[in-house]
């Protein structure tokens, strides 16, 4: 876990952000190219070296889902482009709302508005699921929990994408976006 | 008189930061009390003279309406592009192309012909010849600025340009951000500050946090054709209407009046700045065109063009993850922000009054004059941490592109991919980069093509190289890539889309290096003679004295002949012989200058005496 050693920092799932920031900068002080424009090649290589490392790693680390996909990437563990079977009647619902607008039927409009807040929402709730399963796992480093978040993680991916395709769809009323499955 | 030699071991020059702008450019240098500009603005404009001269500044600015045919400007918005992505600045500016510009803009100055890095170089030439004579040492290393929204092409070919100007280009720095450190906002206290650069021909919007003396840059946004410049034309567009009313004459086809319709539009739209009403008013060739001009009118001409800046600005705060109530302060930058709607609009964007303490012309320059501070070690209690302003990609299957380093992401930064073969035996891999936001490669802009070279033979599928890119601290792509079965570096070929090959640049800078050195040489030439001139006075100033009177024979004969021997060498083009012989003329008056102190210090105390 590479990224959490170019922070020195022990691989958990829950972090805290104020922590992670000033780690951060602290070695950006240290660390950063610019305080080695006049070093040796060598030195200067290196500085630049770690200062990517730093800077991918906490890109990745602070925020709690790309920092869940590298842990569990990191454990082997790869997530699923399959729908979420429980979503799989939702998907089919708003397929059919989109169907109607593209025919020239705006009635299923206000379905597109409330299908996005649905989405927000469910958004949201995966958000504060995933800050319990987080300390759960890092107590008890068990993979049930492990495999919790990886559906949890499944599920947030799908929604933000028909989340992304239905901001778009109502933004734009030529209705040339599809939506991917 | 003796002088002290003292070696003071690793001492080195001084890093200068450089604003290259679109209409002018600036030099500074961090000094102990801060940043100071070195010179003058030097206008970004550069001429060839019959003779074959390359001149640049103000000079170069009247020989636009003199010799429009060899005289460039604004080609700031040529760098790192393409002759398929300048139609619309061919359309407006007077760029004249020369063949063989496919792959690199061949501009056509009079007889001569440059490409934009060459163009801006003779800028920085002058630039860097004005901060050795304002320092009295030689310039060799500095920062430059570029637009945040500059991509790989366009800083690859500002980096060009500094090398063919003989300077060691240290680093890249974007201009909002050098602006937010030459405010030195850090002082005050820890936020979230928004700067807003509309300068001649760039728009960039940066939101940075800082936080005890780091620069975090969160987001940036932009449009690097997007300034003064585009007000400029709508005004001319106007005015060349109604002239053709008026004259009956069509004066858009002859260049040296559209300079002077240019000039007087330029003048009319910084006047509205402090003027509620005033005239474009012009003559050419005993023909003359006034019109009035009220700020009412003006502001709805550039009404579109502030318009413009909107967008980006709220992608940027909705990129950068904060609400428009958390942005502390807003810094203005860039000399089209001294135009009213343009402070209006921002004040009303961000809800806040903009900062306009610093020159806007000038704060870029200070700014990169502070980072260059930052990496000579003169400055440790600030540092910036800038981001990429585009994503990076890779072709895939079908002209898709598949990121590896998305937008706004702090540098350096990297992604590493492994890459195999597709068919049995395929010793060559080529991999496309593009930069941008779009899906489709088709609608990115392609950076360069690598083709890994010499993959041993073998089953498709089996070759496994792994590929890095970096974007390095400058927002420049490096790529490495390496045989994962071997654990040896791959080589590869590398074809940038755009730009000068390595081998164009090095013939480039002989050039423009012996030029410079040429004019270092005269430069010193002309310093020692002036000091000689000093010299010499002084001594004939030194044989009214009575201490001259008291000299013996000898000591006299001594001090002619040290005259003698500095007038001889006075018109040598070495400065090191006339400065030799000032010493020798130090050395035989050294004792007379003695004299002369004491004599002069016992009159100045009697005199403190007759004071009390």
């Amino acid at each position: 876990m590479q990224y959490y050693e170019a922070l020195g920092l022990e691989p958990k799932l829950a972090l805290d952000a104020e922590d992670l920031q000033k780690r951060f900068y602290e070695r950006s002080r240290k660390w950063h190219p610019d305080r080695f424009s006049r070093a040796p090649e060598v030195e200067r290589q290196r500085a630049l070296d770690i200062t990517a490392l730093l800077n991918d790693a906490f890109r990745t680390l602070r925020h709690p889902v790309p920092r869940a996909e590298y842990f569990l990437s990191e454990r082997g563990i790869q997530l699923s482009k399959d729908v979420p079977p429980e979503l799989l009647e939702e998907v089919f619902e708003l397929n059919m709302a989109l169907e109607e607008i593209r025919g020239g039927d705006e009635s299923a409009r206000p379905q597109l508005d409330s299908a996005r807040e649905r989405f927000a929402g469910m958004q949201a709730e995966i958000d504060s699921g995933l800050v319990d399963l987080f300390d759960r796992h890092d107590a008890h480093g068990d993979r049930a929990t492990l495999d919790e978040i990886l559906a949890s993680l499944n599920r947030r991916r799908y929604i933000s994408n028909l989340l992304r395709d239905v901001v778009a769809l109502t933004n734009d009323k030529e209705l040339n976006v599809h939506l991917s499955n | 008189m003796s002088t002290f030699q003292i070696d003071f071991g690793e001492s080195q020059s001084k890093i200068v930061g450089i604003d290259l702008g679109t209409t002018n450019s600036l030099v500074a240098v961090m000094e102990l009390t801060g940043p100071r500009i070195l010179s003058g603005i030097v206008p970004s404009v550069v001429s060839a003279t019959e003779t074959g001269e390359v001149i640049a500044g103000e000079q170069a600015r009247e020989m636009l309406i003199t010799h429009p045919e060899q005289t460039v400007y604004s080609v700031k918005r040529l760098m790192g592009r393409g002759l398929a992505d300048v139609g619309e600045e061919l359309k407006l500016f007077p760029f004249r192309l020369a063949k063989g510009s496919e792959n690199v803009l061949q501009l056509r100055l009079g007889e001569k012909i440059m490409t934009p890095p060459e163009v801006s170089a003779h800028v920085l030439l002058r630039l860097k010849n004005d901060a050795e004579a304002a320092l009295g040492e030689p310039v060799t290393q500095a920062v430059i600025t570029v637009p945040a929204y500059f991509n790989d092409a366009q800083r690859q070919a500002t980096k060009d340009a500094g090398r063919i100007a003989g300077l060691e280009v240290l680093r890249l720095v974007n201009e909002p951000t050098a602006a937010a450190l030459a405010y030195g906002l850090d002082k005050r206290k820890d936020g979230i500050v928004a700067v807003y650069d509309l300068g001649g021909g760039t728009f960039d919007i940066s939101i940075l946090r800082l936080h005890e003396g780091i620069f975090e840059v969160l987001a940036t946004n932009g449009d690097t054709h997007l300034g003064g410049d585009d007000i400029d034309h709508l005004l001319m567009n106007i005015a060349l209407e109604e002239i053709r009313n008026e004259w009956d004459e069509d004066i858009s086809g002859n260049p040296g009046a559209v300079q002077v319709l240019r000039r007087a539009v330029i003048k009319a739209k910084e006047e509205l700045s402090f003027v509620p009403q005033t005239k474009i008013d012009l003559e050419f060739h005993g023909k003359r065109y006034q019109r009035e001009m009220t700020l009412d009118v003006f502001d709805r001409i550039i009404q579109p063009i502030v318009d413009r800046t909107l967008g980006p600005c709220r992608a940027c705060i909705q990129d950068a993850g904060v609400k428009v109530e958390e942005i502390d302060e807003v810094v203005l930058v860039g000399g089209s922000t001294r135009i009213p709607l343009v402070r209006s609009a921002v004040e009303k964007l961000f809800r806040a009054r903009p900062h306009t303490e610093l020159n806007p012309d000038e704060v870029v320059a200070l700014g990169a004059a502070v980072q260059a501070g930052i990496l000579a070690g003169d400055v440790q209690d600030k540092l910036l941490l800038d981001v990429t302003p585009l994503s990076l990609g890779i072709e895939t299957m079908g002209g898709l592109v598949s990121k590896l380093i998305h937008r706004n992401s702090t540098i350096p930064a990297s992604a590493t991919e492994t890459f195999t073969t597709a068919v049995d035996g395929q010793t060559n891999v080529l991999i496309h980069v593009v930069q941008g936001e779009r899906e489709l490669v088709k609608d990115c802009r392609s950076l360069a093509r690598f083709d890994l070279k010499g993959v041993a033979p073998m089953q498709a599928g089996m070759a496994r190289i792994e590929v890095r890119f970096l974007i390095d601290a400058n927002g420049i792509l490096n790529v490495t890539a390496k045989d994962l079965r071997t654990g040896k570096e791959q080589s590869m070929d590398v074809k940038p889309s755009y730009g000068l090959t390595d081998e164009q640049v090095e013939a480039m800078i002989l050039e423009s290096f012996d030029k410079a050195h040429q004019d270092l040489t005269e430069r010193q030439v002309r310093e020692a003679r002036v000091e000689a001139d000093a010299v010499m006075a002084a001594v004939e100033k030194a044989r009214q004295e009575d201490a001259y009177a008291a000299l013996n024979e000898a000591e006299r004969a001594a001090i002619d002949r040290a005259i003698n021997e500095l007038l001889v060498v006075y018109h040598s083009d070495d400065h090191t012989l006339i400065r030799d012989k000032i010493d020798g003329v130090d050395q035989a008056t050294q004792s007379l200058a003695e004299a002369i102190i004491n004599s002069v210090a016992e009159r100045a105390l009697k005199g403190t005496k007759i004071d009390d």
